[in-house]
């Protein structure tokens, strides 16, 4: 089976100037990523704050430009488009496959646009329909997504944060897209509505056969939609598993700390010697030597100071990982924990 | 707010069959801003108040009863004489209708000059759509009748006094209404589109044109505007006709205009510029300008509205002041600034202080503007109270 979607040492570095007159530092936001995303998988991205998440998702739609390294798109079998290095005009037709869901969706939708006109945007801008076509096509994305067609004539002030992701969720469908990349889509809800839309999210990619990338920083939620899971650090892909093997037996340090995060709905068994991360995150411009995680890392070695680990397969499985000691460290998973309560 | 929203939430949304969903909906944001506008009770008043102006200098030639240069040697410095609506007959019977008293002359035996004084006894009415000297309205529409005037045709008619030459200030007044409000609004349509233009560029595309813009703003806002102006004027050329001058200080006064509203555009840009929607609209595949029409500029249209509705009030003062000076327009064009230029001398002013009308004009004008613009920028942002 070939990728959908196959990411090739992208790499992304920021130039920041102080002042008019200062230096220029460069922040490497991502490292030699690569990637592959299959058709009809859902793919979820993971990492703290400023992991490089959010820009990988946004040099795949071109929302960036990344710095070196190829993004290719597989629409069919045997074609392949290289997003990277198309020119904007020439991505146009591309922007229908691969369609974006966004984090906030108070920021996300334009105020001064009512709803309709909103979700048939996208159908103007690439002129798929017009007139009663176009009505007919965005009052039944609608109803998909669950909004009312009572709803059509209202500002996007007027809906809960809820219904507005759903517009959201409409917008991004209307075109009938092959890939979905939904950036902390539910992280601004609350759990109940959280729930909901991931609830819809499945259904969707039942209905309309999508390929989702899902960027979170939730690993309950990711655990409940994603079948792949990639954890990043600092601009590097540290492991890349199947769900249940990541959340079964963690491969690489990083993703254990994460996993150790979360919440545990047992009163019982909170108080127990929890590691918890130390340190800060290091500035991207003054990267770490050697592992990018050794700073913070409680099984650090000398030889993690020094060499910086390969993204390989551990033990020939699907799992892989970028730690020197990966076969051998005995890395606590997430399932000995009950689990919680949104699954 | 609350009032409106629940309003519009329960109003039952009409569905067309093949109607244009766009087009209603624009329209009902224009019905939503108007409602909002109207509850603004100042904005509104000072709304109907500009209109006035604009209304009256349009129309200056029909409003003004005489021609801004008619002068009469009999009258100057000629009193204002107060318009009565009723006279009391001798026999106490009322008569009604508007009037105006004579004048009679005396000669102040001091300072040996002449003094107008009311004279009660004389009694000049006054009439509606009153036939006058023909005339041209707009320059081409041959017109024989006035707003108002004397029914005799010759009679003294100074309702807010005469100047130095026995003009009609109140006539002298509308003209020059017609020229200050019309340099305030061609000084900033030119701002805008150089301030838009360039801050758009500035805000949308970053990077060293915008700091070369800003650069370029910041320096000539650290320009002294009066003797830049000064200079500015005192360089055009002294044969240019009376209109060459008059657009020549438009473009004068808009040069350092369009600064302001340029830091306005590029601001909202900026701000709008990383917002989701708006990348939510690129990502979509929409064009650069439709991004910026469609989904940047309704964002900042009430900011735009403000700034030019607030810069109009700046322009205004700025030809009063350069005209006041005697380096804007000159003494054929009537303007607020050439009237108040009348008003230079401590003397005269002492004798007829009816010459600052003009001053008092000014002040009403350019209240009224700056709470419009208040008011259409809070009714134009959908977050407002």
């Amino acid at each position: 089976m070939t990728a959908l979607l196959e990411i090739e040492n992208l790499t992304k570095t920021f130039t920041m100037r102080s002042g008019m007159f200062g230096d220029t530092i460069s922040l490497d936001a991502l490292v030699d990523i690569n990637l592959e995303v299959e058709k009809g998988e859902t793919l979820a991205i993971v990492g703290e704050s400023g992991c490089g998440k959010t820009t990988l998702g946004r040099c795949i739609v071109r929302a960036l430009d990344p710095t070196s390294g190829r993004v290719s798109y597989r629409p069919e079998p045997g074609k392949t488009i290289e997003l990277s290095s198309l020119p904007k005009r020439e991505l146009k037709p591309w922007r229908q496959d691969i369609r974006m869901i966004f984090q906030d969706p108070m920021s996300s939708l334009n105020p001064y646009l009512r709803v309709f006109d909103l979700v048939a945007e996208p159908l103007r801008i690439h002129k798929i329909a017009r007139g009663a076509e176009l009505e007919q096509r965005v009052i039944s994305t609608l109803e998909k997504v669950g909004i009312p067609r009572d709803a059509l004539q209202r500002f996007p002030h007027a809906f809960s944060g809820g219904q507005r992701q759903r517009i959201g969720i409409a917008r991004a469908l209307i075109l009938d897209p092959k890939l979905v990349i939904a950036d902390e889509a539910v992280s601004a809800l609350d759990v109940s509505i959280q729930a909901q839309i991931l609830n819809l999210l499945e259904d969707l990619k039942a209905d309309f056969g999508l390929t989702y990338i899902f960027i979170s920083h939730d690993l309950g939620v990711v655990n409940y939609i994603a079948d792949r899971v990639v954890v990043m650090y600092l601009g590097h892909v540290v492991e890349s598993a199947p769900t249940e093997a990541l959340f079964e037996r963690p491969r690489h340090p990083y993703t254990e700390v994460l996993l150790e995060a979360l919440p545990i709905a047992d009163p019982t068994r909170r108080k127990g010697q929890r590691a918890e991360l130390q340190g800060e995150i290091p500035f991207l411009g003054n990267r770490p030597q050697g592992c990018p995680f050794h700073t913070r890392c409680k099984y650090a070695q000398d030889r993690c100071r020094s060499e910086k680990p390969a993204l390989r397969p551990v033990n020939g499985t699907a799992q892989q990982a970028a730690c020197h000691f990966a076969e051998t460290l005995e890395l606590t998973g997430a399932y000995d924990a009950p689990q919680r309560a949104i699954a | 707010m609350a009032t409106i929203d629940t309003q519009n939430l329960t109003k039952p949304v009409a569905q067309p069959k093949t109607g244009n969903f766009a087009l209603s909906g624009r329209e009902s944001q224009f019905a939503m801003t108007w409602r909002r506008f109207k509850q603004h009770q100042l904005a509104l008043v000072s709304l109907w108040i500009v209109v006035a102006f604009y209304i009256v200098a349009l129309l200056a030639e029909f409003f003004a009863p005489f021609d801004p240069g008619d002068y009469n040697p009999r009258y100057t410095y000629a009193p204002p004489q107060g318009i009565e609506f009723v006279f009391v007959e001798e026999d106490g019977s009322w008569t009604w209708g508007p009037y105006v008293n004579g004048y009679k002359t005396e000669i102040d035996p001091q300072a040996m000059r002449r003094v107008f004084t009311i004279d009660e006894e004389v009694r000049h009415p006054l009439g509606l759509f009153v036939e006058s000297e023909p005339y041209m309205l707009f320059g081409i529409i041959p017109m024989t009748h006035k707003l108002f005037g004397t029914i005799e045709p010759r009679a003294p008619l100074y309702v807010i006094g005469a100047d130095r030459l026995g003009r009609d200030q109140l006539s002298r007044l509308i003209h020059g209404t017609r020229i200050s409000l019309s340099i305030g609004l061609v000084g900033v349509v030119l701002s805008l589109i150089f301030g838009v233009i360039i801050g758009g560029f500035s805000g949308y595309y970053g990077g060293w044109f915008d700091s070369a813009v800003q650069r370029t703003i910041e320096f000539i806002r650290s320009l002294p505007t009066i003797p830049l102006w000064l200079g500015l004027a005192a360089a055009l050329p002294q044969d240019w006709s009376a209109l060459q001058n008059y657009f020549a200080i438009t473009v004068i006064l808009s040069l350092l205009g369009w600064t302001e509203l340029a830091r306005v555009v590029r601001g909202r840009f900026l701000a709008l510029r990383t917002e989701d929607f708006v990348t939510a609209a690129q990502l979509d595949g929409a064009s650069d300008y439709r991004v910026i029409v469609r989904h940047m500029v309704p964002s900042f249209m009430s900011h735009i509205i403000a700034a030019t509705t607030l810069a109009i009030p700046g322009m205004i003062l700025a030809e009063t002041a350069l005209s006041f000076l005697g380096l804007g327009l000159q003494a054929p064009i009537v303007s607020w600034g050439t009237l108040l230029q009348e008003a230079q001398n401590i003397r005269t002013l002492a004798s007829a202080p009816w010459l600052l009308a003009p001053g008092v004009v000014v002040v009403v004008a350019i209240l009224a503007m700056n709470f419009l613009g208040d008011g259409l920028r809070d009714a134009a942002d959908p977050y407002g109270k």
